[in-house]
């Protein structure tokens, strides 16, 4: 295991189950500040419900969560506000509001959380829309966006109220390379220039490989692996191996894990 | 032995069948009140307020048409179907008390919430269970968002709101119709029409109607957003939450006008006492 010095997000035997279906078992997991962590695994191993559990979305059915040293999965929801402005969570599919213009979901949270002026709340959105290169692109509608576009628009969004902590759910999925690498230079330029702690769920090895300081093996609920991007290139681990290398005879039917966390009773 | 397992099989299935009804009960109920207690506070903030007139302009403007078209058609169908009766007994004179009244107390509020529960309960349903399994109420959330603050309180009060004013917008198509029908196609006498109604339509059948209509509002905005909220992924999730918040909805507004009914003719009774109309 990495030696851990500054530690902003700790698990202590993280469990959590939907319906009869275990997806996290026992999760212990420690995350340094200002630092990129990648969580790989299956589709199905439970690496959105992680990070969904990290910032209280969901709530684990044992174990303690703690962000900064403060206890988080047994807050109320007006009391996790507060933790949740720390963070910045990039969805999977952007999850942009289609209602709004592309500026409008970059200004949105702003306008919740701030007492900025309209003049100030447009200064900060083009900033931040210059900041993932989309700058000139506020008065579109999410659906006149493509796919890469629309992620960077959720960036933005992500990063709008400048969040410590960036958690980036399969940034590149469904991305050409191109657009994939395109991501992955935002990763890390986001890292750089806002120094915030980025952890990244992803099945990309590529882009694993490019962003992270640090990358963890989920499977079957537990983390079976955890090194530099150099040791899971030398990875002994069958299971490793075959991940990274993209072997398609590692374990089938995790996907049911997806289909039950989406079955999830809404508060 | 195999008798013994089918009656513990089907007691199992009736205890989940229950117990899943009453489960969702019980969520429907705590997501009604904790959407209504939102509500009252958001009257008085700007910023909930503005979120507030779109909903006004999806609720209200755009349903104004199909209102108008039902409370007219309502109105003349109604005097299609009784002047003759009324002529042949000689109290075509009449004939404005029996189709007002059935209107404002009765037809407009309750078809208004029909005609409310299927395009606006419908259109909000789809556009918050897309939501929901697009991720948008978690992005919400993880912004320190709260999603029935931001987005079911607006659509609630636009609900409560508004179905009043568009139940008032079928009362007068409504009675409109009938005379259409009684006065110009059928002869009746314009003056005693309306001298008659005048007489027998008091401000407190109008109230009845506009009374029901608010509950009417609550359930539609409180069913919809509900099943958009819980609906289940995908497109046939998305499509299976807009038919059980119509169904659910179109039902409730039913019973609930029954209840409503047989409660404010109790009260009227208890303070005037019998209301003769003719």
């Amino acid at each position: 295991m990495s030696t851990v010095t500054d530690c902003i997000v700790e698990f202590r035997g993280v469990e959590k189950r939907f319906g009869r279906l275990e997806v996290l078992r026992g999760v212990d997991l420690r995350l340094e500040r200002g630092r990129t962590t990648v969580i790989i695994g299956e589709s199905g191993t439970g690496k959105s419900v992680l990070l969904k559990t990290m910032m209280g979305l969901l709530r684990p059915d044992r174990g303690a969560v703690f962000i900064d040293g403060q206890r988080i999965d047994t807050m109320s929801e007006r009391q996790l506000v507060a933790v949740r402005r720390r963070f910045g969570y990039l969805f999977q599919m952007g999850a942009l509001f289609d209602s709004m213009t592309a500026g409008q979901n970059v200004a949105f949270p702003l306008h919740e959380h701030t007492d900025l002026t309209d003049a100030e709340i447009e200064r900060l959105v083009a900033e931040k829309l210059a900041l993932v290169g989309l700058d000139g692109i506020q008065d579109k509608a999410p659906a006149q966006l493509s796919g890469g576009q629309r992620k960077r628009v959720a960036l933005a969004r992500a990063i709008a109220m400048n969040p410590d902590i960036i958690l980036y759910d399969e940034p590149t999925t469904g991305l050409d390379p191109i657009r994939s690498d395109t991501i992955n230079d935002l990763i890390i330029k986001l890292k750089r220039e806002l120094s915030v702690t980025s952890v990244v769920v992803t099945h990309d090895m590529t882009s694993a490989f490019k962003v992270a300081d640090r990358i963890l093996m989920l499977h079957q609920g537990r983390f079976i692996a955890d090194g530099d991007p150099a040791s899971f290139r030398q990875s002994t681990d069958p299971r490793v191996r075959q991940f990274v290398s993209g072997d398609a005879s590692l374990g089938a039917g995790a996907d049911r894990v997806e289909e039950a966390s989406h079955d999830r009773p809404q508060p | 032995m195999a008798f013994d397992l089918a009656i513990t099989n089907w007691l199992a299935g009736t205890g989940r069948f229950a117990l899943a009804v009453l489960t969702g009960f019980g969520d429907f109920w705590s997501f009604a009140a904790a959407a209504t207690v939102r509500s009252v506070p958001a009257l008085g903030r700007r910023r909930d307020l503005r979120r507030l007139l779109p909903q006004f302009h999806v609720v209200g403007a755009s349903s104004v048409p199909v209102i108008l078209v039902t409370g007219v058609f309502v109105g003349m169908v109604l005097a299609v179907q009784s002047v003759e009766q009324f002529q042949a007994v000689g109290l075509a004179n009449r004939m404005g008390v029996i189709v007002s009244l059935s209107v404002v107390r009765e037809l407009a509020p309750v078809l208004a919430g029909v005609m409310l529960a299927g395009r606006v309960g419908g259109a909000l349903t789809a556009e918050l269970g897309t939501m929901n399994v697009t991720e948008q109420l978690d992005a919400l959330r993880a912004m320190g968002s709260d999603p029935i603050r931001v987005l079911v309180v607006p659509r609630l009060l636009a609900c409560v709101l508004l179905t009043p004013l568009l139940t008032l917008y079928c009362d007068v198509m409504g009675v409109f119709g009938g005379w259409l029908i009684s006065v110009p196609v059928f002869g009746v006498p314009n003056w005693p029409y309306w001298q008659y109604t005048r007489l027998a339509l008091q401000s407190w059948d109008i109230g009845c109607g506009l009374f029901k209509s608010v509950f009417f509002g609550a359930t539609i905005g409180l069913l919809a957003c509900y099943k958009g909220f819980t609906c289940r992924q995908g497109a046939e999730g998305v499509g299976r939450a807009c038919t059980e918040a119509f169904v659910s909805g179109f039902v409730a507004i039913l019973v609930l006008d029954f209840f409503i009914s047989l409660f404010l003719k109790g009260l009227y009774e208890a303070i005037w006492g019998f209301k003769i109309i003719f």
